[in-house]
């Protein structure tokens, strides 16, 4: 029998990512998926026969660039094609665009505000220098501030020095993004309803949390970040679908020796004596490791696959408080023509990018309205690609695939998840949509809509969440996803956690699963 | 798409070479001929035509107007006198440049402000309390310059033109159309800038191409007017210096004085925008100066000449970092180019001060058959090329 340095649990891309990582570094590793196929929430799926669709997350934004640079994504087929524009179609027939080119921007939002326009550079200067600050943070185990641990203290006084670095203008400005709501820290800056609404969205994206939340102001700056890379290109739309990007990751994980097996879900992490032995799979089969990483969640991995009997009562409870809330869904739609926007009739280049439907942030608290009493949102935020515009394989010649992320649908609905349930959000998605294209209805070939249900029952994230657990301020940083065990470690021996309940967390980023190899293999990343 | 300002169905038929650029975010011309340097030489010897109205413009009216100014440039404006122009630049809180223009006195209350990137925020929120009204008028104003010898004689051909003396402006009509008139450029010459409501623009054009005619007249573009104006010495935001509103880091700032625009800080003035960190930095000096460098013919024409080529220089003026050296690096210079009027190559640099002094022998970057070489130069005097007809 072969034996194994390190059972990967999940092959997602976190899982993967860390598999590579540690198979570089020449541990002999093995990934176990549940699934007949690797990727997780990253994957592409011919749904529809001709119409291929990311399923489940659909851009790459957050994508690290030193792993694609380390695992030579790239030489495995990763390829990332630019997103260039977000269109907000507005009710009253008008719209607002934001452009990649920097003059045409300008002179679009000066159609609505002049200020805005010139506010526009300075806001992103200020996230430019905020995300700056945070990222160091994002490639480094977080350190408890608490925590008098020599190497703890180390990484917190380099933290110090950093903050000083930072100086005390920036200190306050990177305070208020953590602690204000999306809306309020973008009222500081901007008088354009439709600009607010469509850059507070980025805040909500993945909680059960409103515009007007305090904390949402960060996880705006937490989507902020992938833009940092600009010049490296890290976002945008992978060339056929983001199971491209699972697909790159786990074909360097081979490369590099890492053995995939595939329709192989674990049933328990074997512990004997506060010490990992290995993992039993749901067939009864045994694969002995000293080490085993879990790329699932944390509920999934310390109540399901550990088991409460092992683990400390305080982190038992911790992970049982631990909010995961799914309230995204995606509708993926076949299309047999492409939409017409009223407000920007033709085939022009706003096709190539994303159309938001945001109009106001008042529309947007609405939708959270519904959801916080447990119903879809009547009418919803929903973040549209076309990705057949910018991939033409992705569908039959001159037909194409609408992606469309949905907010909310509540994991916990009244009455709970039903098939009228599911297909009574795809008809408010549609509607929604087809005030701004009226001819939507129309072109729909086929329509698949996904819930948080869907997403927990296909993909294992608990309660849906996209995030493997809300991004809310109480569990980021060393609280993700409990104090003390925020740095990829677990109370058993040899467990280490990869997925995206853990620091920095979620996104197609895969941080989290470099990170964690690092810290099974004793390094600094 | 850009913008295309009023004058751009007279330039996009003249401009014979397609070659166009982006200036705050409109087209215009590099050129219209396929060469520049014919456009060049009408500025130095007879007249050149340019469309400037990509600057933006600001109306700022009302009893605080002159305050406000005084707020936020560096300039005494409440002493300036109606009719007079004052070329200024304007900081932030740190005294770091943020752009730099041109404020003219329209009346007591009135004023007219050009700027080269969008200023309105910015001036709105430093007119917090004071009563003045702050109009962008960038889109409804056109705005032409004329310049070279012969600008002033086109100009009496087609009306009444006031006795202007240097930077100061007045209300006239040309050929009957009501247009401002200030003895303004960026070249270093004899010259004007008219100022046109969008409705007058092509009459105007045409007007003047026609009363040019007689007088060599040239639509020119923008790589000649880049010449002439480092050779007048005038710098040029986004190429030779960063706006502190854009910078990423603090060493991309630069103050007035780090400019060499001292002439421009009035610190007598009670208070504006950062006049503590200016005095700060007056009381002790600033760190680099802008100044203006001249690249020695012989040491070019050795460095050709070792590898069998006769000496080159650049026809058209380059917008690059380039470093410079003394004994270790001095400092960088930021646009350059040959001057065809003073038969001289010349940039404009920026240099540590203690390499600054005119007659200072430094070293600049040159790439010569692929390999990086240095060439002679030294500090000199700006402008490098100053007419008398300029101040006339």
């Amino acid at each position: 029998m072969t034996r194994y340095d390190v059972i990967v649990i999940g092959g997602g891309h976190n899982g993967l990512v860390c598999a590579a990582y540690l198979a570089r570094a020449g541990r002999k590793v093995l990934v176990l998926e549940r699934r007949e196929r690797v990727g997780g929430a990253a994957m592409s799926e011919e749904v529809f026969p001709g119409f291929r669709f990311s399923v489940f997350s659909y851009v790459v934004s957050l994508l690290r660039p030193e792993i694609i640079r380390d695992l030579e994504l790239p030489r495995y087929g990763l390829h990332i094609l630019p997103l260039e524009s977000t269109l907000t179609p507005l009710p009253n027939g008008d719209y607002l665009a934001q452009w990649s080119d920097h003059d045409q921007n300008r002179r679009e939002l000066a159609r609505h505000s002049l200020r805005d326009a010139e506010a526009y550079d300075e806001f992103g200067l200020v996230l430019h220098h905020m995300a700056r600050a945070i990222k160091p943070l994002l490639a480094v185990a977080p350190p408890d501030p608490t925590s008098l641990r020599r190497e703890q203290l180390f990484d917190l006084f380099q933290l110090r020095t950093y903050f000083k670095d930072l100086g005390t203008k920036r200190f306050h400005a990177l305070h208020k993004l953590l602690t204000m709501s999306a809306a309020d820290y973008l009222d500081e800056w901007f008088e354009t309803e439709a600009l607010k609404a469509t850059k507070s969205a980025s805040g909500i994206i993945g909680t059960m949390l409103g515009p007007r939340s305090p904390g949402t102001a960060y996880v705006l700056l937490h989507h902020y970040m992938g833009e940092l890379d600009g010049v490296f290109r890290a976002w945008g739309f992978a060339r056929g679908g983001n199971g491209s990007v699972s697909a790159a990751i786990a074909a360097s994980a081979q490369a590099r020796g890492t053995e995939i097996r595939t329709s192989s879900p674990v049933s328990n992490v074997i512990v004997r004596s506060g010490k990992v032995r290995g993992v039993v799979l749901e067939g009864g089969e045994e694969i002995e490791a000293d080490l085993v990483v879990s790329g699932a969640d944390p509920r999934r991995t310390f109540l399901g696959l550990v088991g409460e009997q092992h683990l400390p009562g305080e982190l038992v409870e911790s992970i049982r408080r631990f909010r995961f809330r799914g309230s995204s869904a995606k509708v993926n739609l076949a299309l047999g023509e492409l939409p017409e926007f009223t407000c920007l009739p033709g085939r022009g280049p706003h096709l190539r990018g994303a159309t938001s439907i945001s109009p106001s942030v008042d529309y947007l608290e609405r939708a959270y309205d519904d959801a916080k009493y447990g119903e879809i949102s009547r009418r919803p935020y929903m973040d549209i690609v076309i990705p057949s515009m910018l991939d033409p394989a992705m569908a039959p010649p001159g037909k194409h695939v609408m992606s469309i992320f949905v907010q909310y649908a509540p994991y916990h609905l009244n009455g709970g998840w039903t098939d009228a349930k599911r297909e009574a959000l795809g008809d408010a998605v549609v509607d929604t949509l087809s005030e701004y294209a009226p001819n939507l209805k129309g072109a729909i070939l086929h329509r698949q809509v996904v819930t948080p249900a869907d997403i927990e029952r296909i993909v294992g994230l608990s309660e849906g969440n996209i995030f493997q657990g809300e991004l809310s301020l109480q569990q980021m940083f060393f609280l993700r996803p409990a104090p003390a065990w925020s740095r990829y470690r677990t109370p058993i021996r040899g467990l280490y956690q990869c997925g995206s309940g853990t620091h920095p967390g979620g996104g197609v980023m895969g941080a989290s699963g470099r990170n964690a190899a690092f810290a099974v293999l004793g390094e600094p990343p | 798409m850009l913008k295309k300002t009023p004058f751009h169905e007279r330039t996009a038929a003249l401009c014979e070479s397609h070659s166009w650029r982006r200036w705050a975010g409109h087209v215009v011309a590099s050129s219209y001929e396929l060469s520049h340097e014919r456009e060049y030489h009408c500025i130095r010897a007879a007249a050149a035509l340019f469309d400037i109205s990509p600057l933006y413009k600001y109306s700022i009216r009302g009893r605080d107007a002159a305050r406000l100014l005084d707020r936020v440039t560096t300039r005494d404006v409440s002493r300036s006198q109606v009719g007079q122009v004052l070329y200024t630049g304007w900081c932030d809180g740190a005294g770091k440049l943020l752009d730099d223009g041109t404020v003219a006195r329209l009346g007591e209350d009135a004023f007219l402000m050009t700027a080269a990137d969008p200023n309105l925020r910015w001036l709105q929120d430093n007119a917090v309390g004071l009563e003045v009204e702050v109009e962008d008028i960038s889109e409804s104003v056109g705005a032409l310059s004329l310049q070279g010898p012969q600008s002033r004689r086109i100009l009496e051909a087609l009306g009444e033109l006031p006795a202007l003396k240097y930077f100061r402006r007045a209300d006239t009509k040309l050929r009957g159309m009501p247009v401002s008139v200030s003895r303004t450029g960026y070249t270093g010459d004899l010259g004007y800038e008219i100022w046109v409501s969008r409705d007058n623009a092509l009459p105007l054009w045409d007007a003047l191409m026609q009363a040019g005619r007689g007088h060599g007249i040239m639509p020119a573009g923008m790589l000649a007017l880049d010449m002439a104006r480092i050779e007048a010495g005038l710098m040029l935001l986004d190429v030779d210096y960063v706006s502190a509103r854009k910078a990423l880091i603090e060493s991309q700032t630069s103050s007035p004085y780090e400019m060499d625009l001292a002439w421009t800080v009035d610190l007598s003035k009670p208070s504006f925008v950062g006049k503590s960190s200016l005095e700060e930095e007056a009381r002790r000096g600033p760190q680099w100066r802008f100044v203006g460098i001249e690249v020695d013919w012989s040491s070019l024409e050795r460095l050709y000449a070792e590898v069998g080529l006769a000496t080159r220089v650049p026809q058209a003026a380059w917008r690059m970092s380039v470093p410079l050296y003394a004994s270790e690096q001095a400092g960088y210079a930021t646009s350059g180019g040959w001057s065809p009027v003073l038969k001289k190559y010349i940039a404009l640099a920026h240099l540590r001060a203690e390499w600054a002094a005119p007659g200072t022998a430094l070293e600049m970057e040159i790439t010569v058959e692929h390999r990086r070489l240095r060439a002679a130069a030294r500090v000199v005097k700006k402008p490098f090329f100053d007419p008398e007809r300029k101040r006339a």
